[in-house]
Protein backbone atom coordinates (compact mmCIF):
# COMPACT_ATOMS: atom_id res chain seq x y z
CA UNK A 1 0.00 0.00 0.00
CA UNK A 2 1.64 3.23 -1.04
CA UNK A 3 -0.09 5.40 1.83
CA UNK A 4 2.28 3.92 4.44
CA UNK A 5 4.74 5.64 2.40
CA UNK A 6 3.86 9.06 3.40
CA UNK A 7 5.51 9.77 7.02
CA UNK A 8 3.16 10.72 10.11
CA UNK A 9 3.32 13.97 9.74
CA UNK A 10 2.35 14.04 6.62
CA UNK A 11 -0.65 12.19 7.15
CA UNK A 12 -1.57 14.19 9.82
CA UNK A 13 -0.88 17.27 7.72
CA UNK A 14 -3.45 15.53 5.34
CA UNK A 15 -5.97 15.66 7.64
CA UNK A 16 -5.78 19.09 9.14
CA UNK A 17 -5.80 20.23 4.93
CA UNK A 18 -8.91 17.42 4.37
CA UNK A 19 -10.97 18.96 7.42
CA UNK A 20 -10.26 22.72 6.17
CA UNK A 21 -11.87 21.19 2.77
CA UNK A 22 -14.27 19.87 4.76
CA UNK A 23 -15.30 23.12 6.87
CA UNK A 24 -15.17 25.22 3.29
CA UNK A 25 -18.07 23.03 2.30
CA UNK A 26 -19.64 23.58 5.29
CA UNK A 27 -19.22 27.24 4.97
CA UNK A 28 -20.93 27.03 1.56
CA UNK A 29 -23.89 25.08 2.86
CA UNK A 30 -24.57 26.71 6.25
CA UNK A 31 -27.18 29.41 5.94
CA UNK A 32 -26.93 31.10 9.22
CA UNK A 33 -24.92 34.06 9.80
CA UNK A 34 -23.67 33.22 13.46
CA UNK A 35 -22.44 29.56 12.42
CA UNK A 36 -20.94 30.58 9.66
CA UNK A 37 -18.54 32.38 11.42
CA UNK A 38 -17.98 29.92 13.75
CA UNK A 39 -17.14 27.72 11.11
CA UNK A 40 -14.56 30.41 9.61
CA UNK A 41 -12.94 30.43 13.26
CA UNK A 42 -12.70 26.46 12.97
CA UNK A 43 -11.21 27.02 9.59
CA UNK A 44 -8.62 29.62 11.34
CA UNK A 45 -7.93 26.90 14.22
CA UNK A 46 -7.19 23.96 11.93
CA UNK A 47 -4.84 26.51 9.28
CA UNK A 48 -2.88 26.87 12.50
CA UNK A 49 -2.69 23.42 14.07
CA UNK A 50 -1.45 21.80 10.52
CA UNK A 51 0.75 25.03 9.90
CA UNK A 52 2.31 24.00 13.41
CA UNK A 53 2.85 20.67 12.67
CA UNK A 54 4.72 21.74 9.09
CA UNK A 55 6.50 23.83 11.33
CA UNK A 56 7.52 21.38 14.16
CA UNK A 57 7.90 18.83 11.24
CA UNK A 58 10.38 20.67 8.94
CA UNK A 59 12.27 23.20 11.45
CA UNK A 60 11.35 25.91 9.74
CA UNK A 61 11.09 28.87 12.56
CA UNK A 62 9.77 31.48 10.67
CA UNK A 63 6.94 29.04 10.59
CA UNK A 64 5.75 29.37 14.37
CA UNK A 65 5.31 33.13 13.60
CA UNK A 66 2.84 32.35 10.85
CA UNK A 67 1.14 29.86 13.36
CA UNK A 68 0.84 32.60 16.13
CA UNK A 69 -0.22 34.78 13.72
CA UNK A 70 -2.84 32.82 12.01
CA UNK A 71 -4.17 31.78 16.24
CA UNK A 72 -4.05 35.63 17.19
CA UNK A 73 -5.62 36.88 13.41
CA UNK A 74 -7.87 34.49 12.37
CA UNK A 75 -9.37 32.51 15.37
CA UNK A 76 -9.06 34.87 17.49
CA UNK A 77 -9.54 38.58 16.44
CA UNK A 78 -11.39 38.18 12.98
CA UNK A 79 -14.29 35.97 14.32
CA UNK A 80 -14.66 38.71 17.57
CA UNK A 81 -14.80 41.52 15.08
CA UNK A 82 -17.61 39.96 13.20
CA UNK A 83 -19.50 38.56 15.66
CA UNK A 84 -20.08 41.97 17.07
CA UNK A 85 -20.61 43.72 13.95
CA UNK A 86 -23.74 41.28 13.42
CA UNK A 87 -24.58 41.84 17.16
CA UNK A 88 -24.46 45.61 16.33
CA UNK A 89 -25.99 45.39 13.06
CA UNK A 90 -29.00 43.04 14.08
CA UNK A 91 -28.66 40.52 11.35
CA UNK A 92 -29.04 37.09 12.70
CA UNK A 93 -31.33 35.85 10.24
CA UNK A 94 -30.80 33.36 7.35
CA UNK A 95 -28.54 34.07 4.88
CA UNK A 96 -30.35 33.73 1.48
CA UNK A 97 -28.08 32.85 -1.78
CA UNK A 98 -28.39 33.21 -5.56
CA UNK A 99 -29.02 29.59 -6.23
CA UNK A 100 -30.03 27.09 -4.01
CA UNK A 101 -27.86 25.19 -1.79
CA UNK A 102 -27.70 21.55 -3.16
CA UNK A 103 -26.80 22.84 -6.78
CA UNK A 104 -24.21 25.16 -5.07
CA UNK A 105 -22.51 21.89 -3.79
CA UNK A 106 -22.58 19.94 -6.98
CA UNK A 107 -20.73 23.54 -8.37
CA UNK A 108 -18.35 22.97 -5.82
CA UNK A 109 -17.70 19.52 -6.28
CA UNK A 110 -16.75 20.18 -9.88
CA UNK A 111 -14.08 23.26 -8.71
CA UNK A 112 -13.00 20.68 -6.40
CA UNK A 113 -12.30 17.90 -9.49
CA UNK A 114 -10.75 21.40 -11.37
CA UNK A 115 -8.45 22.31 -8.44
CA UNK A 116 -7.17 19.08 -8.23
CA UNK A 117 -6.46 18.57 -11.58
CA UNK A 118 -4.87 21.84 -11.87
CA UNK A 119 -2.32 21.19 -8.87
CA UNK A 120 -1.48 17.84 -9.87
CA UNK A 121 0.90 18.67 -12.11
CA UNK A 122 2.23 21.44 -9.62
CA UNK A 123 2.41 19.61 -6.70
CA UNK A 124 5.06 17.43 -8.35
CA UNK A 125 7.13 19.67 -8.85
CA UNK A 126 7.73 20.64 -5.43
CA UNK A 127 9.17 18.85 -3.08
CA UNK A 128 8.43 19.56 0.08
CA UNK A 129 6.29 17.49 2.47
CA UNK A 130 3.18 19.22 2.00
CA UNK A 131 2.51 19.15 -1.64
CA UNK A 132 -0.37 17.05 -1.88
CA UNK A 133 -2.55 19.57 0.22
CA UNK A 134 -1.57 22.19 -2.52
CA UNK A 135 -4.81 20.91 -4.67
CA UNK A 136 -7.36 20.99 -1.56
CA UNK A 137 -5.93 24.77 -0.65
CA UNK A 138 -6.17 25.98 -4.19
CA UNK A 139 -10.23 24.15 -3.56
CA UNK A 140 -10.29 26.07 -1.07
CA UNK A 141 -9.50 29.35 -2.91
CA UNK A 142 -11.89 28.84 -5.12
CA UNK A 143 -14.87 27.30 -3.18
CA UNK A 144 -14.28 30.56 -1.16
CA UNK A 145 -14.89 32.45 -4.71
CA UNK A 146 -18.16 30.77 -4.98
CA UNK A 147 -19.28 31.78 -1.52
CA UNK A 148 -18.80 35.36 -2.40
CA UNK A 149 -20.29 34.53 -5.81
CA UNK A 150 -23.60 33.42 -4.89
CA UNK A 151 -24.22 35.28 -1.15
CA UNK A 152 -26.22 38.47 -1.38
CA UNK A 153 -25.97 39.60 1.67
CA UNK A 154 -22.32 41.83 2.59
CA UNK A 155 -20.90 39.55 5.85
CA UNK A 156 -20.87 36.01 4.25
CA UNK A 157 -19.45 37.56 1.27
CA UNK A 158 -16.34 38.96 3.64
CA UNK A 159 -16.38 35.67 5.63
CA UNK A 160 -15.82 34.32 2.27
CA UNK A 161 -12.67 36.91 1.09
CA UNK A 162 -11.26 35.95 4.57
CA UNK A 163 -11.56 32.50 4.28
CA UNK A 164 -9.94 32.82 0.52
CA UNK A 165 -6.83 34.31 2.40
CA UNK A 166 -7.18 30.75 4.16
CA UNK A 167 -7.02 28.97 1.40
CA UNK A 168 -4.02 31.35 0.03
CA UNK A 169 -2.19 30.84 3.19
CA UNK A 170 -2.78 26.99 3.22
CA UNK A 171 -1.27 27.25 -0.53
CA UNK A 172 1.73 28.73 0.26
CA UNK A 173 3.00 26.48 3.36
CA UNK A 174 2.39 23.79 1.39
CA UNK A 175 4.25 24.83 -1.84
CA UNK A 176 7.02 26.53 -0.71
CA UNK A 177 6.44 26.04 3.05
CA UNK A 178 5.44 29.45 3.65
CA UNK A 179 6.05 32.91 2.47
CA UNK A 180 8.63 35.62 3.39
CA UNK A 181 8.40 37.03 6.49
CA UNK A 182 7.50 40.40 5.38
CA UNK A 183 4.92 39.13 2.88
CA UNK A 184 2.80 37.28 5.23
CA UNK A 185 2.85 40.33 7.99
CA UNK A 186 1.88 42.56 5.27
CA UNK A 187 -1.01 40.33 3.93
CA UNK A 188 -2.30 39.45 7.97
CA UNK A 189 -2.51 43.42 8.39
CA UNK A 190 -4.24 44.11 5.10
CA UNK A 191 -6.34 41.39 5.87
CA UNK A 192 -7.31 42.96 8.71
CA UNK A 193 -7.60 46.32 8.01
CA UNK A 194 -10.09 44.97 5.16
CA UNK A 195 -12.14 43.31 7.63
CA UNK A 196 -12.31 46.66 10.18
CA UNK A 197 -13.03 49.26 6.81
CA UNK A 198 -15.54 46.39 5.51
CA UNK A 199 -17.13 46.63 9.08
CA UNK A 200 -17.41 50.80 8.87
CA UNK A 201 -18.76 49.91 5.38
CA UNK A 202 -21.66 47.68 6.63
CA UNK A 203 -22.58 50.44 8.65
CA UNK A 204 -22.46 52.96 5.69
CA UNK A 205 -24.49 50.39 3.29
CA UNK A 206 -27.66 50.20 5.95
CA UNK A 207 -27.44 53.26 6.27
CA UNK A 208 -28.22 54.27 2.36
CA UNK A 209 -30.79 50.95 1.62
CA UNK A 210 -31.85 50.04 5.01
CA UNK A 211 -30.24 46.65 4.12
CA UNK A 212 -26.85 44.61 4.00
CA UNK A 213 -28.40 43.10 0.31
CA UNK A 214 -25.73 44.02 -1.81
CA UNK A 215 -28.07 43.41 -5.06
CA UNK A 216 -28.86 47.16 -4.14
CA UNK A 217 -25.88 48.36 -5.23
CA UNK A 218 -26.24 47.51 -8.79
CA UNK A 219 -29.07 50.20 -8.72
CA UNK A 220 -26.24 53.05 -7.59
CA UNK A 221 -26.88 56.04 -10.44
CA UNK A 222 -25.55 59.43 -10.28
CA UNK A 223 -28.29 61.77 -9.39
CA UNK B 1 -16.82 -25.61 1.10
CA UNK B 2 -17.11 -27.64 4.10
CA UNK B 3 -19.12 -28.67 7.26
CA UNK B 4 -17.49 -26.41 9.69
CA UNK B 5 -17.38 -23.53 7.32
CA UNK B 6 -21.32 -23.72 6.77
CA UNK B 7 -21.51 -24.15 10.17
CA UNK B 8 -19.74 -20.86 11.15
CA UNK B 9 -22.06 -19.24 8.91
CA UNK B 10 -25.20 -20.46 10.18
CA UNK B 11 -23.90 -19.65 13.85
CA UNK B 12 -23.42 -15.88 12.42
CA UNK B 13 -26.84 -15.90 10.37
CA UNK B 14 -28.74 -17.29 14.29
CA UNK B 15 -26.94 -14.83 15.95
CA UNK B 16 -27.81 -11.88 14.00
CA UNK B 17 -31.36 -12.88 13.75
CA UNK B 18 -31.56 -12.92 17.99
CA UNK B 19 -29.01 -10.05 18.01
CA UNK B 20 -30.97 -7.55 15.83
CA UNK B 21 -33.86 -7.23 18.02
CA UNK B 22 -31.72 -6.61 21.35
CA UNK B 23 -30.21 -4.04 19.25
CA UNK B 24 -33.37 -2.46 18.43
CA UNK B 25 -34.27 -2.56 22.26
CA UNK B 26 -31.33 -0.88 23.53
CA UNK B 27 -31.32 2.05 20.98
CA UNK B 28 -35.21 2.58 22.30
CA UNK B 29 -33.79 2.20 26.29
CA UNK B 30 -31.07 4.69 25.38
CA UNK B 31 -33.41 6.64 23.76
CA UNK B 32 -35.55 6.97 26.46
CA UNK B 33 -33.06 7.46 29.18
CA UNK B 34 -32.14 10.42 27.16
CA UNK B 35 -35.01 12.03 26.88
CA UNK B 36 -35.66 11.11 30.67
CA UNK B 37 -38.85 9.43 29.42
CA UNK B 38 -39.11 5.57 31.53
CA UNK B 39 -37.45 3.12 29.32
CA UNK B 40 -39.25 -0.06 27.92
CA UNK B 41 -37.29 -3.08 28.97
CA UNK B 42 -34.49 -4.37 26.95
CA UNK B 43 -36.43 -7.36 25.34
CA UNK B 44 -39.55 -4.68 24.44
CA UNK B 45 -39.22 -5.99 20.87
CA UNK B 46 -38.74 -9.51 21.46
CA UNK B 47 -42.52 -9.18 23.37
CA UNK B 48 -43.51 -7.45 20.30
CA UNK B 49 -42.49 -9.62 18.00
CA UNK B 50 -44.09 -12.73 20.57
CA UNK B 51 -47.54 -11.11 20.53
CA UNK B 52 -47.22 -10.35 16.79
CA UNK B 53 -46.86 -13.83 15.93
CA UNK B 54 -49.63 -15.10 17.83
CA UNK B 55 -52.18 -12.58 16.53
CA UNK B 56 -54.54 -13.63 13.49
CA UNK B 57 -53.72 -11.74 9.95
CA UNK B 58 -56.23 -9.21 8.56
CA UNK B 59 -55.91 -8.62 5.18
CA UNK B 60 -57.35 -6.01 3.00
CA UNK B 61 -60.08 -6.67 0.31
CA UNK B 62 -58.42 -5.50 -2.44
CA UNK B 63 -54.74 -6.80 -1.30
CA UNK B 64 -53.03 -8.99 -3.71
CA UNK B 65 -50.42 -11.88 -3.50
CA UNK B 66 -47.71 -9.37 -3.87
CA UNK B 67 -48.89 -7.76 -0.43
CA UNK B 68 -48.78 -11.46 1.17
CA UNK B 69 -45.25 -12.13 -0.47
CA UNK B 70 -43.66 -9.02 0.52
CA UNK B 71 -42.83 -9.62 4.23
CA UNK B 72 -40.84 -12.57 3.31
CA UNK B 73 -39.25 -11.29 0.55
CA UNK B 74 -38.02 -8.40 3.03
CA UNK B 75 -36.99 -10.40 5.63
CA UNK B 76 -35.12 -12.81 3.49
CA UNK B 77 -33.41 -9.98 1.51
CA UNK B 78 -32.18 -8.96 5.44
CA UNK B 79 -30.88 -12.16 6.41
CA UNK B 80 -28.96 -12.24 3.26
CA UNK B 81 -27.72 -8.99 3.87
CA UNK B 82 -26.73 -10.05 7.60
CA UNK B 83 -25.25 -13.35 6.14
CA UNK B 84 -23.13 -11.24 3.84
CA UNK B 85 -22.11 -8.63 6.01
CA UNK B 86 -19.13 -9.75 7.83
CA UNK B 87 -20.36 -9.68 11.70
CA UNK B 88 -17.93 -12.22 13.52
CA UNK B 89 -15.63 -13.36 10.86
CA UNK B 90 -14.43 -12.24 7.26
CA UNK B 91 -14.16 -15.79 5.86
CA UNK B 92 -17.29 -17.53 5.50
CA UNK B 93 -18.64 -19.67 2.64
CA UNK B 94 -20.91 -17.07 2.04
CA UNK B 95 -19.07 -14.05 1.78
CA UNK B 96 -17.82 -14.87 -2.13
CA UNK B 97 -21.67 -14.85 -3.19
CA UNK B 98 -21.47 -11.22 -3.56
CA UNK B 99 -19.97 -8.09 -3.20
CA UNK B 100 -20.22 -4.84 -1.69
CA UNK B 101 -22.55 -3.57 -5.33
CA UNK B 102 -24.86 -6.93 -4.94
CA UNK B 103 -25.42 -6.49 -1.04
CA UNK B 104 -26.35 -2.90 -1.96
CA UNK B 105 -28.73 -4.00 -4.69
CA UNK B 106 -30.44 -6.76 -1.98
CA UNK B 107 -31.16 -3.40 0.35
CA UNK B 108 -32.81 -1.91 -2.96
CA UNK B 109 -34.59 -5.50 -3.47
CA UNK B 110 -35.97 -4.80 -0.30
CA UNK B 111 -36.57 -1.81 -0.70
CA UNK B 112 -39.00 -2.52 -4.13
CA UNK B 113 -41.08 -4.91 -2.97
CA UNK B 114 -42.11 -2.81 0.78
CA UNK B 115 -42.73 -0.03 -1.67
CA UNK B 116 -45.12 -2.11 -4.29
CA UNK B 117 -46.66 -3.63 -1.15
CA UNK B 118 -47.19 -0.42 0.48
CA UNK B 119 -49.27 0.76 -3.16
CA UNK B 120 -50.75 -2.69 -3.60
CA UNK B 121 -53.72 -1.84 -1.32
CA UNK B 122 -54.41 1.75 -2.58
CA UNK B 123 -55.03 3.74 0.81
CA UNK B 124 -53.20 7.18 0.13
CA UNK B 125 -50.97 6.93 3.31
CA UNK B 126 -49.04 3.60 1.81
CA UNK B 127 -48.57 5.07 -1.47
CA UNK B 128 -47.50 8.47 -0.18
CA UNK B 129 -44.88 6.06 2.18
CA UNK B 130 -43.63 3.99 -0.76
CA UNK B 131 -43.17 7.29 -2.89
CA UNK B 132 -41.27 9.21 0.01
CA UNK B 133 -39.78 5.61 0.84
CA UNK B 134 -38.58 5.59 -2.95
CA UNK B 135 -36.73 9.22 -2.80
CA UNK B 136 -35.04 8.33 -0.10
CA UNK B 137 -33.77 5.51 -1.80
CA UNK B 138 -32.40 6.99 -5.08
CA UNK B 139 -30.82 9.76 -2.71
CA UNK B 140 -28.96 7.03 -0.11
CA UNK B 141 -28.30 4.27 -3.11
CA UNK B 142 -25.33 6.46 -5.00
CA UNK B 143 -24.21 7.76 -1.57
CA UNK B 144 -23.88 4.55 0.08
CA UNK B 145 -22.05 3.28 -3.65
CA UNK B 146 -19.44 5.75 -3.20
CA UNK B 147 -18.57 5.14 0.57
CA UNK B 148 -17.71 1.56 -0.43
CA UNK B 149 -15.99 2.63 -3.48
CA UNK B 150 -13.51 4.99 -1.67
CA UNK B 151 -13.42 1.89 0.84
CA UNK B 152 -12.44 -0.79 -1.76
CA UNK B 153 -10.27 1.84 -3.73
CA UNK B 154 -7.90 1.49 -0.74
CA UNK B 155 -8.26 -2.70 -0.74
CA UNK B 156 -8.42 -2.55 -4.83
CA UNK B 157 -11.43 -5.00 -4.27
CA UNK B 158 -15.42 -4.76 -4.07
CA UNK B 159 -15.64 -8.07 -2.13
CA UNK B 160 -16.58 -7.14 1.91
CA UNK B 161 -14.59 -9.82 2.96
CA UNK B 162 -11.42 -8.40 1.23
CA UNK B 163 -12.16 -5.04 1.98
CA UNK B 164 -12.69 -5.76 5.71
CA UNK B 165 -9.38 -8.05 5.75
CA UNK B 166 -7.45 -5.16 4.17
CA UNK B 167 -8.89 -2.40 6.47
CA UNK B 168 -8.35 -4.76 9.62
CA UNK B 169 -4.87 -5.41 9.24
CA UNK B 170 -3.23 -2.92 8.00
CA UNK B 171 -0.35 -1.09 9.64
CA UNK B 172 -1.94 2.23 11.50
CA UNK B 173 -2.31 5.08 8.99
CA UNK B 174 -4.58 8.20 9.00
CA UNK B 175 -6.40 8.04 5.89
CA UNK B 176 -8.70 11.14 5.54
CA UNK B 177 -10.62 9.56 2.71
CA UNK B 178 -11.94 7.06 5.66
CA UNK B 179 -13.06 9.91 7.85
CA UNK B 180 -15.18 11.24 5.28
CA UNK B 181 -16.73 7.99 4.43
CA UNK B 182 -16.86 7.61 7.79
CA UNK B 183 -19.40 10.76 8.21
CA UNK B 184 -21.11 9.94 4.76
CA UNK B 185 -22.13 6.21 6.17
CA UNK B 186 -23.36 7.42 9.11
CA UNK B 187 -25.68 9.88 7.06
CA UNK B 188 -26.89 7.47 4.71
CA UNK B 189 -27.47 4.70 7.68
CA UNK B 190 -30.12 7.44 9.78
CA UNK B 191 -31.75 7.65 6.16
CA UNK B 192 -31.89 3.96 5.42
CA UNK B 193 -32.90 2.76 8.96
CA UNK B 194 -35.89 5.23 9.20
CA UNK B 195 -33.99 7.24 12.14
CA UNK B 196 -34.53 10.60 13.27
CA UNK B 197 -33.19 13.34 11.15
CA UNK B 198 -34.94 11.51 8.14
CA UNK B 199 -37.94 9.60 9.37
CA UNK B 200 -38.95 9.37 13.31
CA UNK B 201 -39.27 5.23 14.01
CA UNK B 202 -42.05 6.01 16.91
CA UNK B 203 -44.16 8.30 15.21
CA UNK B 204 -47.28 7.58 13.68
CA UNK B 205 -47.81 11.27 12.99
CA UNK B 206 -49.22 11.31 9.34
CA UNK B 207 -47.44 13.81 7.83
CA UNK B 208 -44.21 13.27 8.88
CA UNK B 209 -43.79 8.99 8.70
CA UNK B 210 -42.13 7.60 5.81
CA UNK B 211 -41.31 4.03 6.71
CA UNK B 212 -44.41 3.39 9.47
CA UNK B 213 -46.87 4.66 6.48
CA UNK B 214 -45.61 1.77 3.95
CA UNK B 215 -46.64 -1.10 7.09
CA UNK B 216 -49.93 0.65 8.42
CA UNK B 217 -51.76 -1.96 6.61
CA UNK B 218 -49.71 -5.41 7.70
CA UNK B 219 -51.07 -6.81 10.83
CA UNK B 220 -50.50 -10.08 12.27
CA UNK B 221 -47.15 -12.41 11.99
CA UNK B 222 -46.38 -10.49 8.49
CA UNK B 223 -45.96 -6.79 10.45
CA UNK B 224 -43.77 -9.42 13.19
CA UNK B 225 -41.33 -9.96 9.94
CA UNK B 226 -41.21 -6.29 8.60
CA UNK B 227 -40.72 -5.65 12.31
CA UNK B 228 -37.72 -7.84 12.50
CA UNK B 229 -36.68 -7.35 9.11
CA UNK B 230 -35.98 -3.53 10.18
CA UNK B 231 -34.35 -4.48 13.10
CA UNK B 232 -32.01 -6.74 11.20
CA UNK B 233 -31.42 -3.72 8.30
CA UNK B 234 -30.18 -1.73 11.42
CA UNK B 235 -28.42 -4.58 12.37
CA UNK B 236 -26.72 -5.10 9.05
CA UNK B 237 -25.93 -1.66 8.55
CA UNK B 238 -24.16 -1.20 12.08
CA UNK B 239 -22.34 -4.04 11.25
CA UNK B 240 -20.82 -2.92 7.80
CA UNK B 241 -19.95 0.50 9.53
CA UNK B 242 -18.10 -1.14 12.31
CA UNK B 243 -16.64 -3.58 9.68
CA UNK B 244 -15.44 -0.75 7.21
CA UNK B 245 -14.43 1.77 10.15
CA UNK B 246 -13.77 -0.25 13.23
CA UNK B 247 -12.53 -3.38 12.30
CA UNK B 248 -10.50 -4.53 14.99
CA UNK B 249 -10.50 -7.79 16.45
CA UNK B 250 -13.14 -9.07 13.60
CA UNK B 251 -11.90 -12.72 13.34
CA UNK B 252 -10.10 -14.07 10.03
CA UNK B 253 -11.45 -17.89 9.38
CA UNK B 254 -14.26 -19.56 10.29
CA UNK B 255 -12.75 -21.69 13.27
CA UNK B 256 -15.00 -21.18 16.37
CA UNK B 257 -12.65 -20.17 19.00
CA UNK B 258 -11.68 -17.31 17.00
CA UNK B 259 -15.39 -16.61 16.21
CA UNK B 260 -16.05 -16.89 19.90
CA UNK B 261 -13.32 -14.70 20.98
CA UNK B 262 -14.52 -11.84 18.55
CA UNK B 263 -18.49 -11.85 20.13
CA UNK B 264 -17.36 -9.65 23.32
CA UNK B 265 -16.04 -7.00 20.89
CA UNK B 266 -18.43 -7.36 18.22
CA UNK B 267 -20.99 -6.86 21.20
CA UNK B 268 -19.29 -3.84 23.03
CA UNK B 269 -18.95 -2.08 19.65
CA UNK B 270 -22.89 -2.61 19.27
CA UNK B 271 -23.46 -1.21 22.39
CA UNK B 272 -21.52 1.85 21.76
CA UNK B 273 -22.57 2.25 18.63
CA UNK B 274 -26.29 2.35 19.89
CA UNK B 275 -25.08 4.30 22.65
CA UNK B 276 -24.30 6.57 20.01
CA UNK B 277 -27.18 6.60 17.48
CA UNK B 278 -29.71 7.26 20.37
CA UNK B 279 -27.48 10.23 20.94
CA UNK B 280 -27.77 11.37 17.66
CA UNK B 281 -31.43 10.96 17.44
CA UNK B 282 -32.00 12.64 20.73
CA UNK B 283 -30.04 16.09 19.71
CA UNK B 284 -31.13 16.03 16.36
CA UNK B 285 -34.66 17.25 15.33
CA UNK B 286 -36.42 15.39 12.41
CA UNK B 287 -36.47 17.70 9.36
CA UNK B 288 -38.85 18.90 6.58
CA UNK B 289 -39.35 15.74 4.14
CA UNK B 290 -38.44 18.23 1.42
CA UNK B 291 -34.92 18.76 3.93
CA UNK B 292 -34.22 15.32 3.12
CA UNK B 293 -32.84 15.51 -0.39
CA UNK B 294 -30.50 18.14 0.70
CA UNK B 295 -29.33 15.89 3.87
CA UNK B 296 -28.09 12.83 1.37
CA UNK B 297 -26.69 15.10 -0.76
CA UNK B 298 -24.33 16.75 1.83
CA UNK B 299 -23.71 12.50 2.02
CA UNK B 300 -22.81 11.53 -1.67
CA UNK B 301 -20.85 15.05 -1.69
CA UNK B 302 -18.85 14.32 1.91
CA UNK B 303 -18.12 10.55 -0.15
CA UNK B 304 -17.57 12.00 -3.50
CA UNK B 305 -14.59 14.56 -1.74
CA UNK B 306 -13.68 10.87 0.54
CA UNK B 307 -12.94 9.54 -3.00
CA UNK B 308 -11.06 12.38 -4.64
CA UNK B 309 -8.82 12.68 -1.35
CA UNK B 310 -8.28 9.30 -1.78
CA UNK B 311 -6.97 10.05 -5.32
CA UNK B 312 -4.95 13.49 -4.57
CA UNK B 313 -3.31 12.62 -1.35
CA UNK B 314 -3.50 8.99 -0.58
CA UNK B 315 -2.26 6.81 -3.81
CA UNK B 316 1.24 8.98 -4.73
CA UNK B 317 4.36 7.80 -2.52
Amino acid sequence: MSATAISFTGQLINLFASVILLLAFAMLAQRRVMPLINLFALQGATLFLSTLVVAVSTGQHHLYWSAGLTLVLKVIALPLILHRLVRRLYVKWEVESLINIPTIMLVGIGLVIIAFNVALPISQLSDTITRGTLGIALATVMLAFLMMITRTKAIPQVVGFLSMENGLFLAATSATYGMPMVVELGIALDVLVGAIILGVFFFQIRDQFDSLDIRHMERLKDM
Amino acid sequence: MNISGLLAQLFAIVMALFLAPLLTGWVGQCRAWLQSRTAPPLLQPYYMLHKLFHKDVVLAHGASSLFRVAPFVVFGCMVLACAIVPTLSTDLPFAPAADTIALVGVFGLARVFISLAAMDIGTSFGSLGGRREMLVGFLAEPALLMVIFTTAMISQSTSVATIVETLAHREFAIYPSLAFAGIAFTFVSLAENARVPVDNPATHLELTMIHEAMILEYSGRHLALIEWASSLKLYAYSCLGLALFFPWGIAAGDSFPAMLAAIPLLLLKLTIGGFLLAVIETVNAKMRIFRAPEFLGTAFLLAVLGLLVRLLMETRV
